[in-house]
């Protein structure tokens, strides 16, 4: 058992912007320096409070773990269609048209091959084809906003959508999600499972927002952050950010002398 | 050279339409004579359920092999609908979102070879996924329980946590606890 003495209760409700920060800075002072991932117990996100453990993780070094394989996706997963989330309706979606493309790594920088990329999005207005939310933003009868595919020998993936909006939560008074595209990735094992979020380059709202800044270290919270490449912008239809996925945790085929310490 | 991994984010409240797929957590071919389902609840630290999290299971095939195979979100190119599994292949792979009552449940084969499946939770809430285990009594025999390193190295209250109870000859309840007295055993794979 690994007790701590951990508040009872969760942030109380209606904090201001100011407040939250300060939490927020907190957080980051008591973080261990140079995490990769966010502390689960994390008070600024304050939904985070009864569903995190409170013991230790139990280390697992068998090799001989489950886990060290993963699921399998293939041809029959998914369809040609399903990289394009603005050609799933009738019409064409409202919003600025983008492409999302990067490659998926495993942390010695082996390209992750035909493995499943799985994303989900609000719309161009900031909301998100789910009955719970109730954001008054429009929903657009064009666009659900989730997409799938598999990487390419490269480990590379591409997806076509629109730049979501920003949309306001309920964590604090005046709380604002900046604009991110939900990503869940397999790799090899299933060890390497990752969900996450992407954000935008030069997004006002990422300094406000406790989902982000949930990832203490500055360094790891950039990699969250995708590129405008004008390169990979299309002429007249669509502009291009680059996002690169590296996947964390011991893979199928991991040595000795690919871990680091 | 080591790349730094991109880091752990919550998967929110809306993954609902994109994540969850129609026979996610019917794993086993339909009617196999081996199906056994495995239910429970996730639970929060203060013990009410989580409407709003997901569990993936991942576990070897009957023969033992951990290769898995492809068509657990089986599609069909012409309307784009997810049509299921074949019936056929076993994928080892499994995803049910928690129910409005926070409950859980998937149908499977017993895993070859080893006596547990593995899983993984994901919730509004909780900014990275965690790892635990479900260990199947009957394959759980005392030589088993001795060879499992991971059994071995807990102590008697925390293994209970990870070892499912039979409630009826092919039906085994698995609750999640989050956080709290009786939280449930979580791993981590380094």
């Amino acid at each position: 058992m690994t007790a701590r003495d951990l508040p009872a209760h969760p942030l109380p409700d209606g904090l201001s912007q100011q407040e939250i920060d300060s939490e927020v800075a907190r957080a980051q002072a008591a973080a261990e320096p140079g995490a990769h991932h966010p502390p689960r117990d994390y008070p600024p996100y304050r939904s985070s409070h009864f569903r995190h453990p409170h013991r230790s993780l139990i280390p697992v070094r068998d090799p001989e773990a489950v886990e060290l394989s993963g699921p399998a996706f293939g041809v029959t997963d998914v369809t040609a269609l399903d990289r394009d989330l603005t050609a799933q309706h009738a019409g064409e979606p409202l919003g600025e048209r983008i492409t999302v493309t990067g490659r998926v790594l495993d942390r010695a920088g082996r390209p992750v091959r035909g493995q499943l990329v799985e994303v989900w999005q609000a719309n161009a207005s900031g909301r998100y084809a789910h009955q719970l939310d109730q954001h008054p933003a429009p929903l657009d009868p064009n666009f659900t906003g989730f997409g799938r595919c598999l990487t390419d020998d490269d480990g590379g993936y591409s997806f076509t959508t629109v730049k979501p909006g920003a949309y306001p939560w309920r964590n604090h008074t005046n709380a604002w999600r900046p604009a991110h595209i939900h990503f869940s990735l397999f790799g090899t094992s299933f060890s390497q499972r990752l969900v996450t979020q992407m954000y935008f380059p030069g997004d006002p709202l990422l300094p406000y927002d406790p989902v982000i800044r949930s990832v203490t270290d500055q360094a790891a919270r950039e990699r969250l952050v995708s590129t405008y490449d004008h390169d990979l912008s299309v002429p007249e239809w669509s502009l291009g950010y680059r996002w690169d996925i590296v996947l964390d945790g011991p893979c199928a085929t991991w040595t000795e002398e690919e871990g680091d310490a | 050279m080591s790349h730094a991994p991109t880091p752990s984010q919550t998967v929110g409240p809306f993954y609902g339409y994109a994540l969850p797929f129609p026979g996610g957590s019917e794993v086993a071919p339909a009617g196999h004579p081996d199906t056994v389902t495995v239910h429970g609840y996730v639970l929060d630290g203060l013990g009410s359920p989580v409407p709003d999290a997901i569990v993936e299971t991942w576990q070897p095939a009957p023969d033992g092999s951990r290769t898995g195979l492809p068509g657990s979100l089986r599609r069909d190119p012409s309307s784009g609908k997810v049509i299921g599994r074949d019936g056929v292949d076993f994928t080892g792979f499994g995803r049910t979102p928690t129910d409005a009552a926070g409950r859980w449940f998937v149908r499977t084969l017993p895993p070859g070879g080893v006596p547990y499946l593995c899983a993984a939770v994901f919730a509004r809430g909780l900014v990275h996924h965690l790892y635990t285990r479900v260990y199947l009594p009957d394959l759980l025999d005392e030589g088993a329980e001795a060879a499992d390193p991971l059994l071995q190295s807990l102590d008697a209250e925390r293994r209970a946590t990870l070892i499912a109870t039979r409630t009826d000859p092919r039906t085994y309840r698995f609750d999640i606890r989050l956080q709290g007295d009786d939280e449930t055993v979580f791993l981590e794979f380094s």
